[in-house]
């Protein structure tokens, strides 16, 4: 199997972790993992795993099976590693000792080396990259939430600190009514209805300004001024103004959002060059000819900025905005009070939907950004 | 070549044969003064121009002599501060307002978010033309530069010499009598401009345009013109007017016969006393 083809002396990334891999799980083998005298020994599997970790990452410095089936073993043994990992750490929570660190460690490094190989795999079909590409981000999350896990489980973290994943997990499939209730009242009423004003009457403004040329100096200082207004200071106003329900958290977005639209589709509507207008003029073409036809896709790179630095702002002052005042429901008002009642795996569970609600909704604009500024250098590359 | 020697285009060339001859242009004492910062600069000072129908005329001269100023001034870009100025005898403005022209820019500036045929339709689109009307001409003057096949291309799919003939597909498309240039072929390769000049001339022999055609190359300008005024600089003014006696009909070959040599002399004679003048 092993041929005398090449014989370098490498010390490259993939070789230190090789190598750490092969020194932790030796430190993991011979001392105790829980307590003072449960080891590695008394969870068979485990041990027979770390071990196959060793030599399959081994394997490259030691020149035998230098292919991508080594590395799919790799891949397969270092999951059942963590997954292993895992379940035992949570019958010995708070018990960790060294050994059982050395045993994340050698883990952790090893997904790290199979992450090092995949990226190192060619002569693959287009969906094969394609796959490939989507599985390395993946596997970084997965990576990230099982140390996570361990950490937490193996040093007996109070959940109060930090509950584990898995505990956030329970709390989110348990709580989908109350979650489901709180993403529509803040995210599906204030978050959509707020950005959708916002960056709206923020465009039509943008127009306006652009037409009337004495608009431009007389509310491009007062966008600023909102703009630099404090969220924190404006939240309960608006509570008082448009009452507890969602319309005041709208307003608070209305306020975030249509600074950053304004400034941009008014910069964005400067963008085209002096040739094209000049070509414009001698078409004759008239104001809403040229607006339409040259200078709003010339400024879509510049609004769809807005959009996307909207569609995280809107979210976060919609949030901040429940702080001062809701009705029962919604993701400000949850997590406020549920810190309060020391529920911290509920306000985490909040967080994740807030998080998954902003990536998507980012996402989504971005996406439209591409289909519409394909022509973009940024974007055609 | 053969492929604008083969598109056929005759309606549009009898229509032309069977008018008398008649003033495009009409340029009185013209001047221009920009004022700047550093005071006023007289870009254009006592200029007087005839074109007449039909005419392939060129200005030619050093950077800053108001070569490109006097082409945006007939095409209602620049106005004027004093004199007169008509085009198909109304004002630059009514002229431009009438669509009277098609003016070829330095670069292409074709909208990259436009394929080749949607820019060369943007004018027609501006005019109101019909959908028919607009398919007719694009596949037309697509054909007339050469580009047919290219229609779905988007302009940074497609060389800076093919970019160049697609911008002037677009200004043929408004299907005017008088066409303004502006270095259109300044920034392509000496290989590529000599393919676009003849293109040029066989397009400008088969229409019966009026061309008015700005350039720094004295080659280009006494190949493709009939009339050259020599320009020079601070103030813009009219050194030299031209009139080429080499017969209408050319090609490239002719730049080695002693008339064309004798041609180009005079022209570089002007530029250079033009020069000295401020010495």
């Amino acid at each position: 199997m092993s041929t005398m083809t090449e014989k370098k002396s490498r010390l490259d990334m993939p070789a230190l972790l090789a190598w750490f891999i092969v020194a932790m799980v030796v430190v993991g083998l011979f001392s105790p993992i829980f307590g003072p005298d449960y080891g590695v020994m008394d969870v068979p599997r485990l041990a027979l795993c770390l071990v196959i970790l060793a030599i399959a990452g081994v394997r490259y410095e030691l020149g035998f099976m230098r292919n991508p089936l080594g590395d799919i073993i790799l891949g397969i043994v270092t999951a059942i590693a963590a997954w292993l990992l895992i379940a035992t750490s949570s019958q010995h929570a708070g018990q960790a000792t060294l050994g059982f660190w050395a045993l994340v460690a050698a883990t952790w490094a090893a997904s790290w080396l199979f992450v090092e190989r995949l990226a190192t795999w060619r002569h693959l079909s287009p969906l094969a990259t394609r796959l490939i590409n989507l599985a390395i981000p993946a596997l970084f999350g997965i990576t990230l939430l099982a140390l996570w896990q361990v950490i937490v489980t193996g040093a007996g973290i109070p959940k109060v600190l930090l509950p584990a994943p898995s505990e956030i997990w329970v709390r989110l499939t348990n709580s989908g009514p109350t979650l489901w209730a709180d993403f529509r009242q803040t995210f599906l009423k204030a978050v959509l209805a707020g950005y959708a004003i916002g960056c709206g009457s923020a465009f039509i403004t943008a127009i306006l300004v652009d037409r009337v040329p004495f608009l431009r100096r007389g509310l491009l200082p007062i966008g600023n001024l909102v703009s630099a207004l404090p969220i924190i200071g404006v939240a309960p106003i608006m509570v008082m103004w448009f009452g507890f329900d969602w319309p005041s958290k709208a307003a608070v977005v209305i306020i975030m959002t249509f600074f950053p639209m304004l400034v941009n589709t008014v910069s964005g509507l400067a963008a085209s060059d002096a040739m094209q207008r000049d070509l414009m003029r001698t078409y004759a073409s008239n104001y809403w000819q040229t607006l339409f036809k040259l200078r709003l896709p010339m400024a879509m790179p510049f609004i769809f900025n807005a959009l996307k630095i909207n569609s995280t702002l809107a979210l976060i002052g919609a949030i901040v905005a429940e702080f001062f005042g809701t009705p029962i429901v919604g993701m400000g008002f949850r997590i406020s009070t549920e810190v309060g009642r020391m529920n911290v795996d509920m306000v985490w569970a909040e967080i994740a939907v807030a998080a998954l609600a902003g990536s998507l909704f980012y996402g989504l604009v971005a996406l439209l950004e591409r289909a519409v500024t394909f022509w973009h250098p940024s974007v055609r590359g | 070549m053969t492929a604008l020697a083969s598109a056929k285009d005759t309606e549009m060339v009898v229509n032309k044969q069977s008018a008398s001859p008649n003033r495009v242009i009409d340029i009185e004492n013209l001047s221009l003064t920009f004022e700047t910062n550093d005071g006023p600069v007289n870009a254009l000072s006592d200029i007087d121009l005839k074109i007449e129908e039909g005419d392939f005329v060129s200005f030619i001269g050093p950077s800053g002599c108001g070569k490109t100023t006097l082409l945006r001034v007939i095409a209602d870009l620049e106005k004027p501060t004093a004199g007169s100025i008509s085009v198909n005898g109304v004002s630059p403005e009514q002229a431009r307002l009438n669509r009277a022209y098609g003016y070829v820019f330095q670069a292409a500036a074709l909208y990259p978010w436009r394929t080749i045929a949607k820019n060369v339709a943007l004018p027609l689109e501006i005019m109101g033309l019909s959908k028919a009307e607009q398919q007719q001409r694009i596949s037309r003057n697509m054909e007339l530069v050469n580009l047919t096949g290219f229609e779905k291309k988007y302009p940074w799919q497609l060389s800076g010499g093919m970019q160049q003939r697609a911008s002037i597909a677009r200004a043929l498309a408004v299907e005017p009598d008088l066409l303004l240039m502006d270095e259109p072929f300044g920034a392509l390769d000496e290989i590529v401009r000599d393919h676009l000049n003849e293109q040029l001339l066989q397009l400008w022999a088969k229409t019966n345009k009026t061309v008015v055609f700005v350039t720094h190359s004295i080659p280009e300008a006494v190949f493709l013109s009939t009339k050259i005024v020599v320009l020079c600089p601070r103030p813009g003014r009219i050194y030299d007017v031209i009139e080429s006696d080499l017969p209408r009909e050319r090609s490239l070959d002719i730049r080695e016969t002693p008339e064309f040599l004798k041609v180009a002399h005079r022209v570089r004679e002007g530029l250079k006393a033009g020069h000295s003048y401020e010495d």
